[in-house]
């Protein structure tokens, strides 16, 4: 998390409004509201995502995205409000509960973590090994169908140091869909990446959410990249959803905040760091 | 595998040197533990009888004309004579000690640990593993020195010191 | 009290809540962690295993060394047939255990803290904890489990290669009796000395993988962090052995 999250108060645009909640409703966040050190993390946080569809969760650096990765998977619990996964309330479960939640998702983190004393085969194998009792012919058969997914089934005996930074994050993408996750999470999946590993994991997650079903939840600040394949998308600002819809939506929003992130994006497109999105945030508040 | 096996030889190495490092400190080295190995106690044992022991204590060492020559083993009472028996075990290199050899119970300095002083005698068979001593005398017990000390001094009694000390000498 | 005062005097009471909070987790953890074997095998490997040489090396020369000085001790009051006693006492009770602790703390202890601090910068403890994995039973306990198992071996070890040492130096070199060395130090040793010895071990084992463990897992995620936490590491065993160490000594004397 940065240290630049001073957002001045004044982002006062109204909430995205979902009227009621939708039977196919997989994750909801409502009037969620958290501070780390007393410093306002979500204030009054509203989202919804539903099953089978790809939503992006966009915004610029130390808005939360990563801090709503973490109430999702029940990892911190909101100071208040709900968020709740398939219908539970993530901090009412035990922790029996909540890994029993858990082995329904799987989480892609930034860059990759990998258990670094474990080959790649060993770290797709890891969580069917830690789950389940299946023999080895068939822990083979579904880690080097997974790998081959991903088009790594050839780099199974490498150590995850041998990787580069896509591979690893194509690896730990095989290791998420290993346990066939009903939800599928992305933390800043294209972070750090250059164009042709970028697009590779772009095409990845498109095609686990076709082909495997699977609900996938982005989280990301590259708005352009992630405009191609979202079917929704939330823009997060001062703790608060200041912008929703689809893709297309939110490029016609007539708000000033959504309009300055949008096209923030499209003037300097972010590669590898966090500055360009900052420096937009930033200028924003001076100008206000 | 491959990888695993010399892990699990590295681990089993390890552990089975350790075991038996511990095995070796607590049951080696301790004087009541069992023992295999180390067992041999060095020297052979000869034991003595004392009317009074005074503060004896187990490991006082056994000494010739002031060489430490062994040490005491164990100490017990023996309700047939009415005595003290003490065990006292003689290094090897010592083994011409004449068999009637006298043994005493002495001070260090005045007030330091008791030993066991060894004074040969003249006789051409020598101790052994078994062996008795048979000539001994007591500790001298302070107390009872001091008291016969001021006793006679009070007496007014010239050469009283050396006649209290021959005196408890018995 | 000034506010920076209380507020130190506060960070280190939540400190040792922390710990022990973290204390009771790890040994919550370790009953399940027992039916992973394997996992507690490769730490008794990391932690013991590859200590040994280190571990022998310096029970050899502290052996050697105290041959020597105790030979130049007793040989003042004429009494150089207590060699034996006088070595295996200082190695048993004390030496062993203490220097095996120090030694542990400066080379297993720092790889434990930075590896586990490794793992929590990399995320890949939020991975387990996401893929339904609790890395206290997978990663803290085992690691725990190790050390605990690893120190009171090594103790031993040190100690018997420091009995050796002082004995080459003593019999070999100086001339004391062999026999005379072995059943010095058997007539001296009670079984008390040695279960002092190893209660001491066992309680620097579990303080200072405790230790290890939970500067890591608590560390900072930079390398800025975990430098400084494995810092933390060597100087809180350094002087929780040498406290503990006292203390059990008087508990036993």
């Amino acid at each position: 998390m940065s240290q630049d999250g001073h957002e001045s108060g004044g982002v006062n645009l109204p909430a995205d409004s979902v009227g009621g909640v939708p039977a196919d409703t997989v994750i909801e966040a409502r009037d969620v509201r958290y501070a780390i050190d007393g410093r306002p993390i979500f204030a009054g946080l509203d989202l919804t995502v539903r099953r089978g569809l790809i939503t992006a969760v966009m915004g610029p650096s130390g808005t939360g995205k990563t801090t709503l990765l973490r109430l999702i998977t029940g990892e911190i619990c909101a100071d208040q409000g709900r968020v709740a996964v398939f219908g539970r309330d993530m901090a009412t479960l035990r922790t029996r509960e909540l890994y029993a939640t858990r082995r329904r998702m799987g989480v892609l983190f930034q860059n990759g973590a990998l258990l670094t004393d474990l080959t790649v085969y060993e770290n797709v194998a890891f969580p069917v090994r830690e789950h389940t009792d299946l023999p080895e012919p068939l822990i083979r058969k579904l880690v080097l169908t997974k790998l081959e997914a991903v088009g790594l089934r050839g780099a199974a005996e490498l150590m995850p140091a041998e990787l580069s930074g896509g591979m690893a994050r194509r690896v730990a993408l095989a290791r998420a869909i290993v346990t066939d996750p009903e939800i599928l999470i992305y933390d800043e999946p294209f972070v750090g990446l250059d164009p042709i590993s970028l697009g590779v994991i772009l095409r990845l997650v498109k095609q686990m959410n076709d082909a495997l079903k699977i609900t996938s939840v982005v989280v990301s600040h590259d708005v352009h990249e992630i405009a191609t394949i979202a079917d929704y998308s939330y823009l997060l600002s001062g703790g608060k959803v200041v912008g929703a819809g689809t893709p297309a939506e939110l490029a016609r929003s007539e708000s000033p905040t959504v309009r300055q992130f949008m096209t923030g994006g499209a003037e300097g497109p972010v590669r590898f760091h966090y500055p360009a999105a900052d420096y937009a945030t930033e200028l924003l508040g001076v100008e206000r | 595998m491959r990888a695993n096996r010399s892990l699990e030889i590295g681990t089993g190495l390890f552990v089975l040197l350790g075991f038996a490092a511990l095995l070796f400190l607590s049951m080696q080295l301790p004087a009541n533990g069992l023992k295999f190995f180390l067992s041999k106690p060095v020297g052979y044992e000869v034991t003595a009888q004392f009317d009074n022991i005074g503060d004896l204590k187990v490991g006082a060492p056994v000494r010739m004309a002031g060489v430490r020559i062994g040490q005491v083993t164990r100490i017990d009472f023996d309700t047939n004579t009415e005595r003290a028996k003490v065990w006292l075990r003689i290094n090897p290199r010592f083994d011409k000690i004449p068999m009637d050899s006298s043994a005493s119970i002495d001070t260090e300095g005045l007030l330091g640990g008791q030993y066991i002083a060894i004074s040969p005698g003249a006789m051409p068979t020598y101790l052994t593993n078994g062996s008795q001593i048979l000539e001994t005398q007591s500790a001298l017990v302070l107390e009872n020195l001091i008291n016969k000390f001021f006793a006679t001094e009070a007496n007014h009694s010239p050469g009283s010191k050396g006649g209290a000390e021959k005196e408890s000498k018995q | 009290m000034s506010a920076a005062a209380r507020a130190g005097v506060l960070e280190v009471v939540r400190k040792t809540g922390e710990t022990g909070v973290f204390f009771v987790r790890v040994l919550a953890a370790c009953i399940p962690a027992l039916s992973r074997p394997r996992l507690i095998i490769e730490q008794i490997y990391n932690a013991g295993a590859r200590s040994l040489i280190i571990i022998m090396l310096s029970g050899l020369f502290t052996g050697m060394v105290l041959g020597l000085q105790f030979y130049d001790v007793l040989n003042r009051f004429g009494a150089t047939e207590a060699l034996g006693t006088a070595v295996a006492l200082a190695l048993l009770k004390e030496l062993g255990p203490v220097l095996t602790a120090l030694l542990f703390a400066g080379r297993a202890g720092t790889a434990l803290t930075s590896e586990i601090g490794l793992m929590r910068a990399t995320d890949q403890l939020t991975a387990m904890d996401v893929m339904a994995v609790d890395p206290m039973r997978h990663v803290v306990a085992p690691r725990f489990l190790g050390g605990l198992i690893a120190v009171p071996l090594l103790t031993a070890v040190f100690t018997v290669i420091g009995l050796f040492g002082a004995q080459l130096i003593g019999v070999q070199f100086l001339g004391v009796d062999h026999g005379i060395f072995w059943s010095q130090a058997q007539s001296a040793v009670a079984l008390k000395d040695v279960t002092e010895g190893v209660v001491k071990s066992v309680v620097f084992g579990a303080v200072l993988s405790l230790i290890a463990v939970n500067e890591g897992y608590h560390s900072e995620p930079t390398a800025e962090g975990i430098g400084r936490a494995t810092t933390r590491t060597v100087v809180a065993s350094s002087v929780m052995t040498l406290l503990l160490d006292y203390v059990l000594t008087a508990v036993f004397l």
